[in-house]
């Protein structure tokens, strides 16, 4: 049976190029923010761009907290990507303290000021362009993805879980971040599956075909 | 560690890239979309269109353009010219662009790119800016910020200038030498260093690319984050694969 797909629709994010991504590799998807599609869903996608309290509010102003959190727990395999991994966690400390969706332990913070490369030349934030993935634990979505495939990133804050046994791949820049954490249903990654390329597009394959 | 960006950069009238493109056989080399799908297949990190449609009923066919391209192309999407409101924004980033790129409504009202940043995120608001040195000979006496294709002189200092579109919350600023625009004899790479020195949030240079080595200059005399080029790869003077061997040759970070 064709998995359903729906890509979570609250006015924050790039919803048609994953949409148009999931095409490119043979599946639908649908763009939605109706509860019912969510819940009769067998995939979960949850993408977003932008600030992270902005999203929150974009959220909870759609009435989507609910559907979104009993999605995670029902089992069905859920992506996130890039605000959509970062909204799982407990909260954020962008414009101060803001909570999430507390479905996974940890905080998102800003990278440290004043990074430098081995040059001492000054990092720039955002993180924006392509950057490798290494590879800690390979979750089901990665399982075409190379160790030290580049994948395109656009963030300023990025995650950190409470429990490390998340993470499943690591990025570096000015430090080691969590580019991508797997728990049970889920998957989630800070970089753009939709903008990556073919690396991107083998991973929302892989998710698609993803029994959770 | 973070890759430096090459981007192919195509001008679009009215739905239609002005200018040949002659590096690949094309069936219609004016058609941005095919462009545009053979550059990501070439491997270029990222795609920018410049709109350049000079009748105002014809602006729309930017959105097409944008509509059909993000249906094929699955790599990053800049889109420039003609951005002045927050509805064009909207509208731009709704077809499939990922980053937009604002430039003479800036100077004219810098609250804009504030409010843009806010509404959408500084990670898809580019502030483009056309500089052009006050003594050819001399960059010690500074650039001067031009708009309206740089035709127009607007009297403020390139570089206090780029800092201040980054104070006001742009996510990235495109840097492009008049000078050097056009003359294939390499980038401004006074101008970028002075540029990217005062930047914390990257910087594209543009204007003045006609040889590899002119690249990998924006890069280390630069200290651009990423590349910008037309013609170079247009008329296929080197393709991308060529330009990203011979980076990585020279020890550039490479995707």
């Amino acid at each position: 049976m064709a998995p359903r797909i729906v890509i979570v629709d609250y006015d924050r994010g790039n919803l048609r190029s994953v949409q148009k991504g999931f095409e490119r590799v043979g599946y639908d998807a649908v763009v939605s923010r109706n509860p019912k599609d969510i819940a009769n869903a067998t995939h979960v996608v949850l993408p977003g761009v932008g600030a992270f309290s902005d999203c929150m509010d974009n959220l909870d102003r759609f009435e989507l907290i609910t559907p979104v959190v009993a999605a995670v727990r029902s089992g069905k395999p859920f992506l996130g990507i890039c605000l959509g991994l970062q909204l799982l966690f407990d909260e954020s400390e962008e414009f101060g303290h803001r909570p999430g969706l507390g479905l996974i332990g940890g905080r998102v913070q800003p990278f440290p000021a004043d990074m430098t490369d081995a040059d001492s030349h000054r990092l720039k934030v955002p993180h924006m362009g392509w950057n490798r993935l290494h590879i800690v634990r390979r979750s089901p979505v990665f399982e075409q993805v190379p160790d030290g495939a580049y994948c395109y990133f656009v963030h300023s804050y990025h995650v950190v879980p409470d429990d490390l046994g998340v993470v499943s791949c690591t990025t570096q820049y000015g430090v080691l971040f969590a580019a991508a954490i797997w728990r049970d249903n889920v998957v989630a990654c800070q970089f753009h599956p939709e903008k990556s390329g073919e690396t991107g597009l083998t991973m929302l394959k892989s998710f698609a075909q993803w029994k959770g | 560690m973070l890759a430096k960006r090459i981007i192919p950069c195509l001008d679009v009238a009215e739905g239609r890239v002005v200018k040949g493109v002659s590096f690949v056989d094309l069936v219609d080399a004016g058609d941005p979309v095919a462009v545009a799908l053979a550059y990501n297949e070439a491997g270029a990190d990222e795609i920018t269109f410049l709109d350049i449609t000079a009748s105002h009923e014809n602006r729309g066919t930017i959105i097409e353009v944008v509509n059909h391209t993000a249906e094929q192309v699955f790599i990053p999407l800049t889109v420039g010219g003609g951005v002045r409101t927050l509805e064009d924004i909207r509208r731009l980033l709704r077809a499939g662009a990922d980053k937009v790129a604002i430039n003479t409504a800036a100077v004219e009202r810098p609250e804009f790119v504030g409010e843009a940043a806010r509404a959408f995120g500084r990670q898809c608001i580019v502030v483009a800016v056309d500089a052009k040195r006050r003594d050819a000979d001399d960059p010690a006496a500074g650039w001067e910020v031009y708009t309206h294709g740089g035709r127009r002189p607007r009297g403020l200092d390139a570089i206090e200038w780029v800092a201040h579109m980054e104070s006001l919350g742009a996510g990235e600023i495109l840097l492009t030498s008049m000078d050097q625009d056009g003359q294939q004899s390499g980038y401004d790479n006074a101008l970028n260093r002075a540029a990217t020195d005062t930047l914390g949030i990257p910087l594209i240079a543009s204007g003045g690319v006609g040889t590899l080595e002119h690249m990998l200059d924006g890069f280390t005399e630069g200290g651009a984050d990423a590349v910008l080029a037309a013609s170079i790869f247009h008329f296929g003077t080197y393709t991308i694969d060529e330009t990203k061997a011979y980076l990585r040759d020279k020890g550039v970070v490479i995707r």
